[in-house]
């Protein structure tokens, strides 16, 4: 679906995106992952034919972007770093106008594409106010609307979660989860660990410009070889244990094994009490802070 | 996508309020002339004033020659700054470029929109102050001059429909003065993102046009200034029409729009879209 070839791009001095061989394949959940200032958005904005890379290959639907992006474009719909619409005119006059103004799209089946779009996102019965009487969770709610109007096969959401309270966070993960199911689909650009986590299939990491981790997200959570366990017995438990065990904390024992139902069936056995037991898993936190460093929102240390 | 613009125009009440003001303008002077009395002694005042309260008919070219300095250009400026950069700064841009629009398209949709906007403003001008002289001033018939009492500015004498058609040409020419000015105002909305940065650009352009204008050390550039030939519309009302500098200002003015319309074109087109 998207597929990137020592792309980068320089602003005068300053790096954003620095050869990043990016590859999203159709029917991926993909999540972008990146501190702050990372070059998230330059990269999106390049996949979308905004900004023109310095040097490097972009290629979304087996076509090269910038050059056949007229071609990509009516197919994709897209949220970038933020929605946007005029404030004096209605949302769904704003959903018209965008729809209008570009081909494709025909204008006898504009109004119903905006109801349903509307209705996708939870703003079915949204009356004819103007978009700048509208909440931060609405105008977000109306730039997904957008991106959906035209039932593209790839999605490139930017932040789609920002300014959205849990039940809204909760809803639009849904709809990007049934649409995936139905064959869209999603690149997902965010900082937010726990969204990408929670939604996402396959994750790229972005740090500094630099693609440092692109892996699926089942192989990144893979377990980890060692079992967590809680126990009032510890101290029995241990000395069970012929020196499996990596790390004591009162009652939680870390122990090297790969079988939790058989060292919990063996603990039973030996008369251990267990209070819970689990394999370990790395949180995607823990591998992302691994990668990346501090974001560029911070300037602390000696200046340069 | 033209058509999308002509929408936004006509959706969006500053436009209208551009609109009003360049009516309500000839028409306070209109009201006060008439309470006054008395004409502004002729060569004196905005052209045509002295002519027009002998005859309500010519007060659409002096309504023209009103709002023509500074007022019909400021509203040009604004709204030429407002068409990219003003999409940008409302982060619209983005959308409608990943709609997708081509940008040659939407530049082009921009530059249409706004010669619509000027001529409909400079008609409604001219309607609005046209009505507001028959009423205030009376038309031809019961003018003191007498019947067909329209004077051009040569002395004789000028028939209904030749005053149509002269005042046809002045609305013409003057609308694409206004074009050329506005092509550097829509270059500047390509280069800026600031919708007000690029108006004010756009209005330096002018008022440097204008001092220049008065300069005489100035006079080697002084025919190249977009400002220079602005009022020969004028010579429209003359008997015959006097053509020379109306053929040379509609060059210039050509020259304007291929210039700064290719500039906008060639640096809106390669140009990243942060916004």
């Amino acid at each position: 679906m998207i597929v990137t070839h020592a792309l980068t791009k320089r602003f005068g001095h300053t790096v954003a995106v620095d050869s990043v061989d990016l590859t999203v394949a159709e029917g991926d959940r993909y999540g972008f992952l990146g501190p702050n200032g990372s070059g998230k958005t330059t990269m999106v904005r390049m996949l979308l034919g905004l900004v023109y890379a310095t040097s490097g290959e972009i290629e979304v639907m087996g076509r090269p972007v910038p050059k056949r992006v007229s071609e990509v474009l009516p197919e994709v719909g897209a949220l970038v770093e933020g929605p946007a619409a005029y404030p004096h005119l209605s949302g769904r006059r704003n959903l018209s106008l965008v729809d209008a103004a570009g081909r494709g799209g025909t204008g006898r089946t504009r109004k119903r594409r905006v109801g349903e779009a509307l209705e996708q996102v939870g703003l079915g019965s949204i009356d004819s106010r103007p978009v700048k009487a509208y909440s931060l969770g609405m105008r977000q709610r109306l730039g997904i609307a957008g991106a959906l109007l035209r039932k593209p096969r790839l999605l490139v959401l930017d932040e789609p979660t920002n300014g959205l309270d849990p039940q809204g966070i909760k809803e639009i993960r849904e709809l990007l989860i049934a649409l995936n199911e139905g064959g869209t689909t999603v690149f997902l650009s965010s900082h937010l660990l726990a969204e990408v986590e929670q939604l996402c299939t396959r994750v790229g990491v972005v740090d500094r410009g630099h693609l440092v981790l692109e892996d699926d997200m089942t192989s990144m959570r893979a377990p980890t070889g060692r079992v967590l366990v809680d126990t009032p017995d510890a101290a029995a438990a241990v000395a069970l244990l012929n020196g499996q065990l990596e790390a004591r904390d009162g009652e939680r024992l870390v122990i090297r094994h790969d079988d939790p139902s058989g060292l919990n069936a063996m603990l039973v056995a030996g008369g251990v009490r267990v209070d819970a037991i689990n394999a370990e898993r790395r949180s995607l936190e823990q591998v992302v802070l691994e990668v990346t460093g501090s974001g560029s929102d911070r300037f602390d240390g000696r200046a340069p | 996508m033209i058509g999308v613009e002509l929408r936004k125009l006509i959706l969006r009440p500053r436009i209208w309020v551009s609109i009003g003001l360049l009516c309500l303008l000839p028409a306070i002077v209109g009201v006060f002339l008439a309470t006054a009395d008395f004409a502004p002694p002729p060569g004196q005042g905005g052209a045509f004033l002295s002519a027009v309260t002998s005859n309500g008919s010519l007060y659409p070219a002096a309504a023209l020659a009103l709002v023509l300095p500074i007022f019909l250009p400021l509203s040009v400026a604004v709204t030429a700054g407002d068409s990219i950069a003003g999409e940008a700064s409302s982060g619209m841009l983005r959308y409608l470029l990943i709609r997708p629009v081509g940008r040659t398209r939407m530049l082009t949709a921009k530059f249409v929109a706004l010669a619509v906007y000027v001529l409909f403003a400079v008609v409604l001008v001219v309607i609005s102050s046209l009505i507001v002289g028959l009423i205030l001033f009376g038309g031809g018939a019961e003018a003191v001059g007498g019947p067909g009492g329209v004077t051009s500015l040569s002395g004789a004498s000028l028939s209904t429909s030749g005053l149509g058609l002269r005042l046809l040409g002045a609305v013409g020419y003057i609308v694409l003065s206004m074009l050329g000015f506005g092509a550097i105002g829509v270059f500047l909305s390509t280069v800026s993102d600031s919708a007000l940065g690029a108006a004010l650009g756009a209005l330096a352009v002018l008022i440097t046009s204008s001092v220049l204008e008065t300069l005489d050390a100035a006079s080697v550039v002084r025919p190249y200034l977009p400002t220079h030939y602005w009022l020969s519309w004028i010579d429209f009302f003359r008997d015959p029409v006097f053509w020379r500098d109306i053929d040379k200002g509609l060059l210039l003015q050509l020259g304007y729009i291929v210039v700064f319309f290719g500039a906008a074109w060639a640096n809106f087109a390669t140009k990243d879209v942060t916004s």
